[in-house]
Order: structure tokens, then sequence, then C-alpha cells
């Protein structure tokens, strides 16, 4: 191609998902992908430190150490966070919300460990954004009973088709924001290190990890855990 | 003489950086958001935490716009769903 274009520089920029192993299910041609064993990774990683948790906290000591400071600090960030926006609600919501903050937070920083990050992949955004509608529409229903779906022909029934719209914009465009602002971050990347010489990529790309990777990632786990509080505090607020 | 498949492509990637026009609006709305947020900041400095975490919020989600503009150019660029109509 270069030689074709004298002049330009050939980026051989590697971002896509690559199948690893392939299997046939009914028929069907199926690739165990990169993003497979991003996951198995980060589920193992989370997994490890969970089960360190638990067994400091059995035997929590008056003083905290290191790791004991930070697992308290971590729950009782997510508590406040879940009680600021759902005030008494909070206490049954606060294990849902801790367990997708972290489980984003570590897909979204495992481009630091030179992962293909999971969260750039649409099939995995896709079920977070639809566990959460599943979650905001069983709450509504719950909550209001035969009311949620009237709630839809308020306040003038004409406007029912842009309500129905507006139900089901929810999971689309929470998945499509953490996808696209990690997808990008990923391409960014990639293009990055497709273009350096191979001196510099030591180094000079850790800059943009701190950008691309840990502050756009906390950012859209933070951003994520917040909407679906709101979506849901929406449904199950007394009036 | 341009074959098809190579005017598809060329047209393709124009469309893509088209497309990345839409990023203009949320630069513009998160730039108003964030200004905004200093002068709240500004004029009550106690309340920051709050100010930052709504203006977090609210950037987000002007952000989706571009990110739907995103979406558009990378299904142009690496899922081009035109080039099997020919």
């Amino acid at each position: 191609m270069s030689g074709q274009f004298p002049g330009m520089i050939l980026a051989d920029a590697d971002f896509m998902i690559h199948g690893v192993f392939r299997y046939t299910l009914f028929g069907q041609e199926l690739y165990i992908t990169t993003t497979h064993v991003a996951m198995f990774i980060v589920t193992i990683i989370i997994l490890i430190i969970m089960i360190c948790a638990h067994h400091t906290m059995k035997h929590a000591k008056q003083i905290p150490g290191t790791f004991q400071n930070i697992i308290e600090m971590y729950v009782q960030t997510i508590d406040n966070m879940v009680a600021s926006i759902m005030g008494k609600n909070a206490r049954r919501f606060v294990n849902y919300i801790c367990t997708i903050f972290m489980f984003i937070l570590f897909c979204n920083l495992s481009g630091l460990l030179g992962l293909r990050p999971p969260t750039a992949d649409y099939g995995v955004t896709l079920p977070l954004g639809l566990i959460t509608f599943a979650l905001v529409q069983g709450c509504g229903i719950a909550k209001n009973k035969g009311k949620h779906f009237t709630n839809l022909f308020q306040p003038v029934p004409i406007l029912f088709p842009i309500n129905l719209i507006g139900e089901f914009a929810v999971p689309l465009s929470l998945s499509l924001r953490l996808f696209g602002n990690i997808m990008s971050g990923t391409v960014m990347m990639g293009l990055i290190y497709g273009l350096l010489p191979i001196f510099l990529k030591l180094g000079l790309p850790a800059a943009l990890h701190v950008y691309f990777d840990v502050f756009s990632g906390a950012i859209q786990t933070y951003v994520f855990c917040m909407l679906t509080m709101v979506y849901i505090n929406d449904k199950i607020a007394d009036e | 003489m341009i074959d098809g498949r190579a005017l598809v492509l060329a047209c393709s990637a124009v469309g893509a950086g088209l497309a990345m026009i839409a990023g203009l609006g949320p630069g513009i709305g998160q730039g108003i958001a964030a200004g905004h947020a200093a002068a709240a900041v500004g004029r009550n400095p106690g309340a920051k935490s709050d100010i930052t975490s709504t203006m977090l919020l609210g950037q987000a989600v002007a952000e989706t716009t571009g990110l739907y503009g995103f979406a558009v150019a990378i299904i142009l660029l690496f899922a081009n769903p035109l080039i099997g109509k020919l």
C-alpha cells in the first residue's frame, strides 16, 4: 500500500474484535472472541479481589489496614452515591449498583493490561442497558401496577407514541453512550499504537492511557450508574 | 473509469468524515455546561461536589448525539452495509 502512495505513513491499526477459537453450535459457526477472553480475565480478577475482601472483612480490625481501608471506602462511596439519589429506597438497589459499578470499572480499566476492553463491544453494553431497562420497567409495574401503563397516555393520549419511544430509548442511549466512549478510546489508542515507531511506543502512550482508559472509563462508569439510579428513581419515587 | 466498489468505498470514507461533524454540537454544549458549572462554583464554593456531579451527568447526556455520529462513522468504515448492495 505505502509503495503505491509515497509519503504516506502506513498505520497497521489493530483494534477490532478477533476470533480466538471457532466452534459449531446448531449448524452455526461461532467464535470465542477477544471480548470473551478479556471478560473472563476481568471476572477472575474481580472474583479474586472479592474473595480477599470477604476474608479481610471477616477478620476486620479496629484499626484498618490498607486493603480494608480501600474496601470500606469503596462501599461507603457507593452507599453515599445511591443514598443521595434514591433516599430511603437506597437499601434495595445498592447491591445492584455496586455490582455493575465494579464490573464496568474493571472492564474499562482492562485496557491498561493490554486487553481489548469488553465494553468496547456492543454485545456487552446492550445487555447491560437491557438489564437496566428490565429493572426500570419491573420497578414501575411493582410500584404503580396498571397505572404504569396508563401513564404512557398522560397528559394527552396523542402523546402515546412519543412516550413509548422515550421508554425504549433508555437502554439504547445508555448502552450506546458507554460503547461509544470506550470504543472511541480504543480506536484512538489503536491508531496511535499503529502510527508510532517502535522506540516511541514505550512511555508516550501512557499519558494517553491515563485519559482514554482511566479518566474516560471512570467517568462513564459513574455516569452509567448515575443514570440507572435516576431512571429507577423516576419510577419508584413518591409523588 | 471508476469501478462501483471503489466509488462506494471513497464515498463511505467521505461520509464517515461528514458524520463526525456531529462532534461540533456536544463540544459546544459541554463547554457551556462546564462554564456555567465554573460560575456556580465561584458563587457557591460549598456546593462544589454536587455541582460537579450534576455537570458530569448533564455533559454525558449531551454527549449522546455526538456518539450517534461516531457510531455511524464506525459502521461506514468497518462494517460497511453499502458494499453488499452492489
